[in-house]
């Protein structure tokens, strides 16, 4: 066997071709710094607390607008409470949340100068000191002593086609987070046995989560993906149909019995109870059919930036 | 809204008069309290050692209003930015023993289990609810805040916030009647 010495290898036109290849990946690769996400995070953060996205104001107005009574009283106190929030820049709910972040970076896309999620912590941790934002998480889930800087983030990654990099933050409050669950439904069930576990389940657990509620819910995947959907559900603008027809029956039979239970704005009675169920689906084993649900609060915090 | 306004400390018969649905504004200083503060709390009154010493007088809770929340930070005014209450059926395991310490009421959000309903009645205490994610609003409405107890415990330290014509209603009354009755019926 031929072995080639060193400088042999340099001077190989396989080595050469493999360098040439190197180098053009790097040129394709887009160089994104640590400290641009960093600085991300920390303005979505501030944001999401602060202030509310114009499809839910709008239906809260809507909601207003048909309200009587006690309820009238509570929304204008929630609209209120969004208005002095938005103008004073203080959170509109004191439990700022565990901040779920959804990343979405293109694979051509190289984060240079740090680790990509210590760049989100950091960003997390700078806003949640400089916006006096609560710091609600605990390290230990037995010990539960506070990190005092709101760090970890959950973060979600997805690596997608292209050159940038998709943030969303969602500060998730313990509220609804509390009130949600999962359940492993047989392939034999039914849509009907599907709405009306998730009725009964929001008629015994919706008035703790500060309703008028967003409710996302995720079907199919694995044991761990569905409530996965259920949380990326609560994205999508509420009254906004899935655009398959099914889904979209489904998602207003349930918005409609919700509705009727009249647990209310505040849990105190009336209605409406919900302002939007918003489903996202996906594959399944053929044995299994996943179903969660992630109750939110009226709030459903969240917003998103590009790089 | 044109409703009845109550101060602090609430004495047995104003506690008596207030009825399950009820809508009331109420002023003085309330004491927060939640999970850690509770679990430490209850720790503290039933370790025996610490009876009649200066600790337990500090955090005596007879007569008291406690509000179920962790406000955010205090601002450089000293108020918190978001004041709102929390689930207070998280609560309900520590609500029997600080009702016999002589806690006189508490405020919240949401239901409460029914163990914590029969002892509000045999108390004859009150529980108020107030609005869920209203905390900017809510904020607006404390005049005042202080860390009193449990400092470590961050954004769960027991505060003493000064409170004026807080919008409450009455979860569940002095005889056992609940909100939550009285919408179904």
């Amino acid at each position: 066997m031929d072995i080639k010495k060193g400088d042999e290898i340099l001077s190989s036109p396989f080595f050469i071709f493999f360098m040439i290849k190197f180098v053009r990946g790097k040129k394709g690769m887009r160089k994104i710094s640590a400290s641009e996400i960093n600085e991300l995070t920390y303005q979505l953060c501030i944001k999401a607390n602060c202030s509310m996205s114009e499809d839910i104001k709008q239906g809260l107005d809507n909601a207003l607008l048909h309200s009587v009574g006690r309820q009238k009283d509570i929304l204008s106190i929630l609209v209120e409470n969004v208005e002095l929030a938005e103008k004073t820049r203080v959170p509109i709910c004191q439990d700022t949340g565990i901040v779920v972040v959804f990343l979405e970076i293109g694979q051509e896309v190289m984060v240079v100068d740090g680790y990509i999620e210590e760049a989100i912590n950091g960003g997390v941790r700078r806003a949640y000191h400089d916006a006096y934002l609560r710091k609600s998480v605990v390290s230990d889930p037995i010990i539960r002593k506070n990190t005092d800087d709101n760090t970890p983030a959950m973060i979600h990654t997805r690596i997608v086609e292209g050159s940038s990099l998709r943030l969303i933050v969602m500060p998730k409050g313990s509220g609804g987070e509390n009130m949600s669950g999962l359940w492993m439904f047989k392939p034999a069930d039914g849509v009907n046995e599907i709405v009306n576990a998730l009725l009964m389940h929001v008629r015994q657990f919706g008035a703790y989560s500060c309703p008028p509620l967003i409710i996302g819910v995720g079907i199919g995947g694995s044991f761990e993906v569905a409530p996965l959907l259920a949380k990326r559900a609560l994205l999508r603008q509420i009254g906004k149909p899935h655009p398959e027809h099914h889904i979209a029956e489904i998602e207003h039979k349930l918005l409609e019995k919700i509705n009727k239970l009249k647990i209310g704005p505040a849990g105190l009675g009336g209605s409406p109870t919900a302002l939007s169920v918003n489903i996202e689906t996906c594959a399944t084993h053929i044995a299994s059919l996943p179903v969660a649900m992630n109750l939110c609060c009226y709030a459903n915090r969240h917003c998103e930036g590009m790089i | 809204m044109n409703s009845k306004k109550i101060h602090t400390p609430l004495d047995k018969e104003t506690i008596l008069h207030l009825k399950a649905g009820e809508h009331v504004y109420l002023s003085g200083d309330v004491y927060t309290l939640r999970d850690a503060a509770h679990k430490r709390l209850v720790g503290l009154y039933d370790s025996h050692h610490l009876v009649g010493k200066e600790r337990e007088k500090k955090l005596d809770i007879s007569g008291q209003i406690v509000y179920y929340t962790g406000l955010t930070p205090l601002l450089p005014h000293g108020c918190p930015g978001s004041a709102g209450p929390t689930t207070s059926a998280r609560m309900d395991k520590y609500t029997p023993r600080l009702l016999d310490a002589g806690m006189v009421g508490m405020i919240g959000k949401g239901p409460r289990g029914l163990d914590t309903v029969r002892s509000i009645r045999d108390h004859q205490s009150v529980y108020f609810v107030t609005v869920g994610g209203a905390g900017a609003f809510l904020a607006q409405k404390v005049k005042k805040a202080e860390v009193i107890a449990f400092d470590d415990l961050g954004c769960e330290a027991v505060f003493r916030l000064s409170i004026e014509d807080f919008p409450l209603w009455v979860g569940v009354d002095s005889k056992g009647k609940t909100m939550w009755d009285t919408m179904l019926g």
